[in-house]
């Protein structure tokens, strides 16, 4: 089996590289690349995003037919797909990061930021936060409800189908930090960076 | 409910610990990998590695550091010092460091901490202040270590700092560095009083009360110690139980 992880410039995804070839050792071919050929033949993709909207969506977007293959992989095809940060907040319609920004429209929805309650909460929400799982997914096969993961973001994706939601966390209100939808998956935290338990959400993901 | 962090730092020099931990089951005791692999099975929320390296010769073996660390540990890596330019960050970053702590650097030219997490994106861009009681309720930066006054209100540096982009604060009492009588608490309660951006607390920690004021007096959103763990005087988990019992929410 072959897992794609998709570097199309979106900032350092070293940390995403490490834990996946970690999981991966023994049982997945891992590539780490922009070529569409490869992404097309792929068996699942990984799709990070750090920094903003903005630059994550113009990235996606300057490398020719990029954002066609993803579409074609996810969604015509439905093979599974792992967004991660800006990676899962990419799936909405719109987002609000730096200027108003077409996403991929893949989950309807929008990406604003989190309502910091007049500076009683602080920006970016960054540590270690429970996630309160709120469906089944195949993604949290035997991890436990309330674990610990790593966030870091200041905006929040707000799907309008809840249906698609499959765990929040709690600050200032209930963020949405995880999604899915058929084979369509996408984490607000940061499962590279979360310990054992981020390290068990990628190998279920790898074992789909 | 987000939780608060305990960051163990470890000071590298020359590839080296310098204030290492005396663990009887390390081969090798002054090895930052073994070491920053300790502290991250041992619960640490985050591991910071302070390059205090002086010559550019030997700037190449942090890289090296971070690259084997990275490999093991799965928690956040912060990297400080001597960080100055953008290829310094993306060498730091290419490497495995998921954020970079800049400090003399944001103090000389004002546009790098902008350009930085304009390019990189503000959760890996950390500026660290090293701050030194001037009068009462006044603080001042300092740079080179502590060395150099530069002038510079230090509430003024942390607004700024926010304003352009920083994802976090690092502040260090120069005060209170290496005394292990507590945080600078006065200091630490006017910075995250005057800022929305999260607040790392260090300097001074002898003892695990010291992390508690931190949080609870100073308004820290994380809590950062060098020598209290490293001579293995409390664990990581110590700490966190210590900070449980005392309602302090922790990751455990």
């Amino acid at each position: 089996m072959n897992v794609t992880i998709v570097d199309y410039q979106s900032g350092n995804i070293s940390s995403v590289i490490n834990s996946f070839t970690e999981v991966a050792k023994g049982k997945v071919k891992l590539e780490v690349t922009s070529d569409i050929e490869k992404i097309k033949s792929s068996d699942k993709i990984v799709l990070p995003g750090q920094g903003s909207f903005k630059s994550c969506v113009d990235s996606l977007n300057s490398i020719n037919g990029l954002v066609d293959t993803l579409k074609e992989f996810a969604i015509t095809k439905e093979k599974p797909l792992l967004g991660i940060c800006v990676g899962l907040q990419m799936f909405a319609d719109i987002g609000y990061e730096e200027a108003e920004t077409k996403g991929l429209g893949w989950i309807p929805g929008k990406v604003s930021k989190i309502d910091n309650q007049n500076g009683k909460f602080k920006l970016p929400h960054i540590g270690w936060n429970e996630i309160e799982i709120q469906k089944e997914s195949k993604i949290f096969k035997d991890v436990k409800n309330k674990s610990h993961m790593y966030f870091v973001h200041s905006y929040e994706f707000i799907p309008e189908d809840k249906s698609v939601i499959s765990a929040t966390t709690d600050y200032s209100s209930k963020i949405v930090c995880s999604v899915e939808r058929n084979n369509l998956f996408g984490t607000q935290f940061h499962p590279e960076k979360s310990d054992k338990n981020g390290l068990k959400i990628i190998d279920n993901f790898i074992n789909i | 409910m987000l939780k608060n962090r305990i960051i163990p730092c470890l000071d590298v020099k020359n590839g080296r610990v310098v204030k290492g931990i005396n663990f009887v089951e390390l081969k090798d005791a002054g090895d930052p990998v073994e070491q920053a692999k300790i502290y991250s099975e041992g619960g640490a929320d985050e591991i910071c590695f302070l390059d205090i390296t002086a010559s550019n010769e030997n700037r190449e073996t942090i890289i090296d550091i971070v690259r084997k660390t990275a490999k093991e540990c799965f928690v956040p890596l912060t990297v400080g010092g001597g960080v100055r330019t953008i290829q310094n960050i993306t060498d730091l970053l290419l490497a495995g460091a998921d954020k970079v702590s800049i400090n003399t650097a944001a103090v000389k030219n004002v546009d790098f901490v902008k350009d930085a997490s304009k390019k990189f994106g503000s959760q890996c861009i950390v500026v660290a202040i090293d701050a030194k009681k001037v009068l009462e309720g006044k603080w001042e930066v300092f740079t080179h270590g502590g060395r150099n006054k530069t002038g510079i209100d230090a509430v003024e540096f942390t607004k700024q700092a926010e304003a352009n982009g920083a994802g976090e604060i690092l502040l260090t009492s120069m005060d209170k560095d290496g005394t292990k009588s507590g945080y600078d608490v006065d200091l630490l309660k006017t910075i995250t009083e005057s800022t929305n951006i999260p607040v790392i607390a260090s300097g001074g920690v002898g003892t695990l009360d010291h992390l508690y004021d931190g949080i609870v007096k100073g308004g820290a959103s994380a809590v950062l110690a060098a020598s209290i763990f490293h001579y293995g005087e409390y664990k990581i988990k110590d700490a966190k139980e210590y900070l449980n019992s005392k309602n302090v929410s922790v990751r455990l």
